[in-house]
């Protein structure tokens, strides 16, 4: 709300500055209503009807997108159905499908990114409901920095793992420098689980972006009341702020899903040779071994569920865009 | 306030820091200080030390820097003609023209980027369009993928854009191109710095599709930094990444300082 106000200020000088230079060049008209006036002024009616239509407009960005982004990802599939003699055959498909290395792959990343968003979207949701009703001197602060987050890599979080819970890390050298062991027990970088924390770290703020703008909406006064009724804060909760935040939760929640299955960086920098996902299965098919085939066939199904799942995931934010123009209506 | 006793609000405050901090304030703290460290397996690292930082300077790592800010600009700047162009063609189109523009540009926030760098090794590996081995390879995968989001910044700037300053300055003759450059862009240009940022900081840290069809000669700064990190030298790893946060940071903080002084005019 503050930011639209602030941005229509300048425009109210514009368009003044706009139809002061087009009363100084039609002087003629000007004590009249401009708008019924200034398309005799001028030479505009006689070239108004030749404009072509919208979408031609919409022509020259779309088909560069289809060369750089929809042709190559058509090719990806084409060469994962490709047969030696020319046809094709999803011979592929039922190779890689039933190999070991595959369902391996398939099921980590189902795991992680499970596993991941259920971890992002109950922290995301306690830090929300502090920083919206519990604020506390910084709380609007410490939001925002979790928020820069987002402008940083990925992979900074494994590193910072890698010091704090690597096999030379400082958690392991606390315990052998205490117990004098050979080695230290905090192992858990080299599993599913490191990515695991890493990927919570850095989606949360995926979940609380969209947690703070509903919140922000939620009429206050719901609560108060609720609260001078005797509600417990739990309560509270449940009954008033959870039903509003469904649908924040849900987008939220979906678009971490996605972004989880298709991590790349985090995996890459844990350097653990068992936690292999589907995009690192790529990867290595493509860029190690020189698989191109395998590569396509495990693309293709990765890219078929992510976006599945991004179009599930439009479909809640286009149900939230409606719900909360509708509230805003009704206020 | 939602919850009212003083003790109960101290235990949910106390919850929130032990949250915050060791999943987010650590890990930052972590990098800051091991990028100035050559050691660090106790409680705590070894003095504080800029080696790191000066052999950084004498090897590969200042090259690198430079071509992942170039990357990053070119990559913005083409996607934020693209995005804005494909943005204000999508919100004039109809319902049913402006869903398929807008799910056209968005879709490849969903494809993975592993998966957009195999397909662009696929399709330009080939004349007529062999880009495999330059840097143009790495231009257009960058691009591709942080176009999107200039799109859906600009995008949900338009909803936001009152239509009626356009309409006016229309009804006083105004041709459409002079009310797109005079009106509609100067109204824009807050969200197209900040979408210039997003796109900035995006690409800067894109390691993904990079990794997949990156030429020996155009390495970005990421794949430097997980070559440095592979071959276990953590401590430069932490220092080339501060470079690349401080890098991102103030080209963010440059780009929000345009964005307040267009707000202000």
């Amino acid at each position: 709300m503050l930011r639209s106000s602030r941005e229509t200020e300048p425009g109210t000088g514009l368009v003044e500055s706009v139809s002061t230079e087009d009363r100084e060049r039609y002087p003629g008209p000007s004590s009249t209503p401009a708008g019924t006036t200034a398309p005799e002024g001028g030479p505009t009616p006689a070239r108004a009807p030749r404009r072509p239509p919208v979408w031609v407009w919409a022509v020259p960005p779309v088909a560069l997108l289809a060369l750089v982004f929809l042709y190559p990802l058509a090719l990806v599939v084409l060469e994962s159905l490709a047969a030696p003699d020319g046809g094709l055959t999803t011979a592929h498909y039922t190779g890689v499908l039933a190999s070991e290395s595959f369902r391996s792959a398939l099921g980590t990343t189902v795991f992680v990114a499970v596993t991941a968003t259920l971890g992002c979207l109950v922290l995301g949701f306690l830090l929300a409901l502090v920083v919206a009703f519990v604020p506390f001197p910084g709380s609007g602060a410490t939001a925002r920095f979790i928020d820069t987050y987002l402008s940083f890599p990925s992979f900074l979080i494994t590193i910072a793992l890698l010091f704090l819970y690597g096999t030379v890390g400082v958690a392991n050298g606390m315990w052998t420098e205490v117990t004098g062991d050979e080695t230290g027990p905090i192992g858990f970088l080299a599993t599913p689980w490191g990515v695991v924390l890493a990927e919570i770290t850095y989606f949360t703020p995926f979940v609380m972006r969209p947690l703070l703008a509903a919140f922000a909406q939620l009429d206050t006064a719901q609560i108060e009341v609720a609260s001078s009724l005797g509600a417990r804060p739990l309560r509270i909760v449940r009954t008033v702020i959870l039903p509003e935040a469904l649908p924040a939760l849900a987008a939220g929640g979906a678009l971490v899903l996605v972004l989880c299955l298709n991590e790349f960086a985090i995996v890459l920098f844990t350097g653990a040779k068992d936690v292999v996902t589907l995009p690192m299965l790529v990867y290595g098919s493509a860029i190690l071994q020189a698989d191109y085939t395998t590569a396509c066939v495990v693309a293709t199904v990765n890219a078929a569920l992510s976006v599945c799942l991004y179009l599930a995931y439009r479909a809640a934010t286009a149900r939230l865009r409606t719900s909360s123009g509708g509230r805003r209506a009704r206020a | 306030m939602l919850v009212h006793s003083r003790s109960a609000r101290w235990a949910v405050w106390a919850l929130f820091a032990v949250i915050v901090l060791p999943l987010f304030l650590l890990p930052l703290g972590v990098i800051v200080t091991a990028s100035v460290s050559t050691n660090w397996s106790g409680v705590l690292p070894s003095g504080p030390t800029p080696d790191n930082f000066t052999d950084l300077a004498r090897g590969t790592t200042l090259d690198s820097l430079r071509v992942s800010v170039v990357t990053a600009v070119t990559a913005s700047v083409s996607a934020l003609v693209l995005g804005t162009w494909s943005a204000l063609t999508a919100h004039a189109l109809r319902h049913r023209g402006r869903a398929v523009v807008d799910a056209l540009f968005m879709l490849p926030v969903a494809v993975p980027t592993v998966v957009l760098g195999l397909a662009l090794l696929v399709a330009f590996s080939s004349p007529p369009l062999l880009l495999n081995g330059t840097q143009a390879i790495v231009f257009v995968a960058h691009t591709v993928l942080v176009t999107a989001f200039a799109h859906q910044s600009v995008s949900a700037a338009l909803d936001r854009l009152d239509p009626i300053y356009a309409q006016v300055a229309a009804s006083l003759g105004a041709r459409p191109a002079r009310v797109l450059f005079q009106v509609r862009l100067p109204l824009l240009l807050p969200s197209l710095s900040a979408a210039a940022g997003l796109c900035f900081a995006l690409s800067m840290g894109e390691l993904s599709a990079t990794m997949m069809l990156y030429p020996p000669n155009w390495m970005p700064l990421p794949v430097q930094i997980y070559a440095s990190t592979d071959r276990g030298a953590l401590f430069s790893g932490a220092a080339a990444a501060i470079v690349l946060m401080a890098t991102t940071l103030l080209v963010l903080l440059v780009l929000s300082r345009v964005r307040t002084r267009a707000a202000h005019r």
